[in-house]
């Protein structure tokens, strides 16, 4: 394996293996919530909307890492009060703002930086991360697991029933907005590997993949958080051997995965109906 | 004043429109009580109104002489079947340990005591054969057994359920009523939101009509007789025979 020995030798690539990983993990993790909460269309607003907060990030000279999370809550509050005060429906309100603050983004980031940092930020470049990038997905990959963990049962109960949930005193709403906080951390980690475009096909295909195999939550977890890690390795390596942009490569792994469970699966695989269905058709005929 | 439930003056509005006009009524504890009413009339918002689950514009509620948010926890809801996503990756023996989450505090997991109530829970609604199904692969009449299940393993002094015998077999409905009058015996409060006119009077001991505003509240043979029935749900005079209405 020429790989294991390149990534033995290239410290770039540990890195890039390194923080994919952990992208391709909490990615997983959040994404079960928000497929479950039916939220996908959230996800990708919120991806799109710390946009501008890195570009202000950039002109005051801080981490990109607060203007984003600023912004992207900015952006959850927004929709909030657009579908919650007004007869506008949810997915418009998410369509109005997000796109609002994909705009802005993008007029900010041309003035204040290059063409090529645009490209960047859109598409991911996971094989240019550098030792800080790593450490801030690390932390905030730590950070978002333990917040998962603990919570988990908040989680859970929010999720499947809310009516019972408010009715015993849990405050969902605030739940709702620690899950978009949440949601935010993970875009802001997942920038330099998949990019702000490509990060909802990491939170919703890796779950969506796992939602088809399993019937309880926590090992829906688990594995989609195995699909999104393995994902990044397969992503990573072909990126790497055939001089491939890692973003898309990576997305379209996390594509094959759900496409073989779609198929396959035990339970909901297409094709295992489609032959029950056939039998069933010959035995009665 | 030792009513286990006391509503006052209660006004909710939606968007500008009033759901819920000077609703008033109390109830002493250990009743069941059936909330009627027309479809839209909004029997649902004043159950959640007295859960604190929607705003209201005036009134006041009251329930075992504290505030909702004293007694939160030991209300349980059983909600509209249609209202809950039955796909969800949830087994049956889980879905019944959700309702030990209120009294168990921030960060603390279910344990093996929990679980146990959770089984016997499951024991008293006949339906533990069934504990390691997703919710999605049973009847109509055991999710809602399941979803009863849930809200005995709260052990809360006040139950709600929301349509609870739409869609469900007979043997199920059997089995609800029977819980439900044994939770009667041990000094429950139990609301349910009914639109089956025929079985009000063999089902419960109180009834609440509302069409907005409150048509009757109290004992069955005093409030539920034909004149009000036909106010509350706006017919005119020989059609509420059609209804089953005894008279």
């Amino acid at each position: 394996m020429e790989f294991i020995q390149d990534l033995m030798d290239y410290g770039f690539l540990q890195k890039a293996f390194v923080t994919s990983v952990m992208v391709g993990i909490i990615c997983g993790v959040i994404g079960s919530f928000i497929v479950l909460r039916g939220m996908a269309l959230m996800g990708d607003a919120l991806s799109h909307a710390v946009l501008p907060g890195v570009a202000i990030s950039y002109m005051l000279g801080i981490s990109y890492f607060y203007g984003a999370v600023f912004t992207g809550v900015l952006t959850a509050l927004g929709i909030g009060i657009i579908s919650q005060n007004s007869r506008v429906k949810n997915d418009s309100s998410i369509g109005i703002v997000f796109s609002a603050m994909l705009a802005l983004g993008i007029i900010l980031i041309t003035t204040a930086q290059s063409a090529t940092d645009l490209t960047q930020i859109l598409f991911g470049n996971v094989l240019a991360v550098r030792s800080t990038d790593m450490t801030i997905t690390l932390i905030v990959g730590a950070v978002i697991l333990l917040a998962v963990f603990l919570f988990y049962k908040e989680l859970l109960i929010s999720s499947f029933d809310e009516t019972m949930a408010a009715a015993y005193g849990l405050k969902v709403r605030l739940i709702h907005y620690g899950l978009m906080v949440l949601l935010t951390l993970v875009t802001v980690a997942s920038i330099q590997t998949v990019g702000v475009i490509l990060v909802v096909s990491m939170l919703i295909t890796p779950a969506s993949a796992a939602y088809l195999l399993t019937n309880r939550l926590s090992i829906m977890i688990l594995l989609a958080a195995l699909f999104g890690a393995a994902s990044s390795v397969v992503g990573i390596y072909f990126s790497f051997l055939y001089d491939l942009p890692s973003g898309p490569v990576i997305v379209l792994a996390t594509t094959a995965w759900f496409v073989l469970v779609f198929l396959f699966s035990p339970k909901h695989g297409v094709v295992w109906k489609w032959l029950q269905t056939n039998k069933r058709q010959a035995a009665t005929k | 004043m030792n009513e286990a439930i006391q509503v006052k003056h209660l006004n909710v509005s939606y968007n500008g429109n009033q759901a819920l006009q000077d609703v008033s009524f109390s109830f002493d504890k250990g009743k069941l009580i059936g909330i009627v009413g027309p479809n839209g009339a909004g029997k649902s918002t004043l159950m959640k109104a007295i859960l604190g689950l929607v705003p209201k514009d005036g009134g006041h509620i009251s329930m075992n002489q504290q505030t909702i948010k004293e007694v939160q926890t030991s209300i349980a809801y059983v909600p509209q079947r249609n209202h809950i996503d039955w796909d969800f990756p949830i087994l049956v023996k889980d879905t019944v340990l959700l309702g030990t989450y209120p009294h168990l505090g921030l960060f603390k997991r279910p344990g093996k005591k929990e679980k146990k109530l959770a089984v016997e829970c499951l024991e008293k609604v006949g339906m533990q054969d069934f504990k390691n199904r997703q919710i999605s692969e049973l009847s109509g009449g055991q999710q809602q057994r399941v979803f009863l299940a849930r809200a005995l393993a709260q052990q809360a002094d006040f139950f709600f359920l929301d349509e609870p015998f739409v869609g469900i077999d007979a043997g199920s409905e059997e089995v609800i009523m029977k819980i439900l009058s044994d939770l009667k015996a041990e000094g429950k409060t139990i609301f349910v939101v009914h639109h089956d006119l025929s079985k009000i009077e063999s089902y419960f001991d109180d009834v609440i009509m509302v069409n907005k505003k409150l048509y009757g509240a109290g004992p069955v043979q005093q409030v539920f007789h034909s004149d009000a029935v036909k106010q509350c749900f706006h017919i005119q005079s020989p059609a509420a025979e059609g209804l089953g209405v005894s008279i």
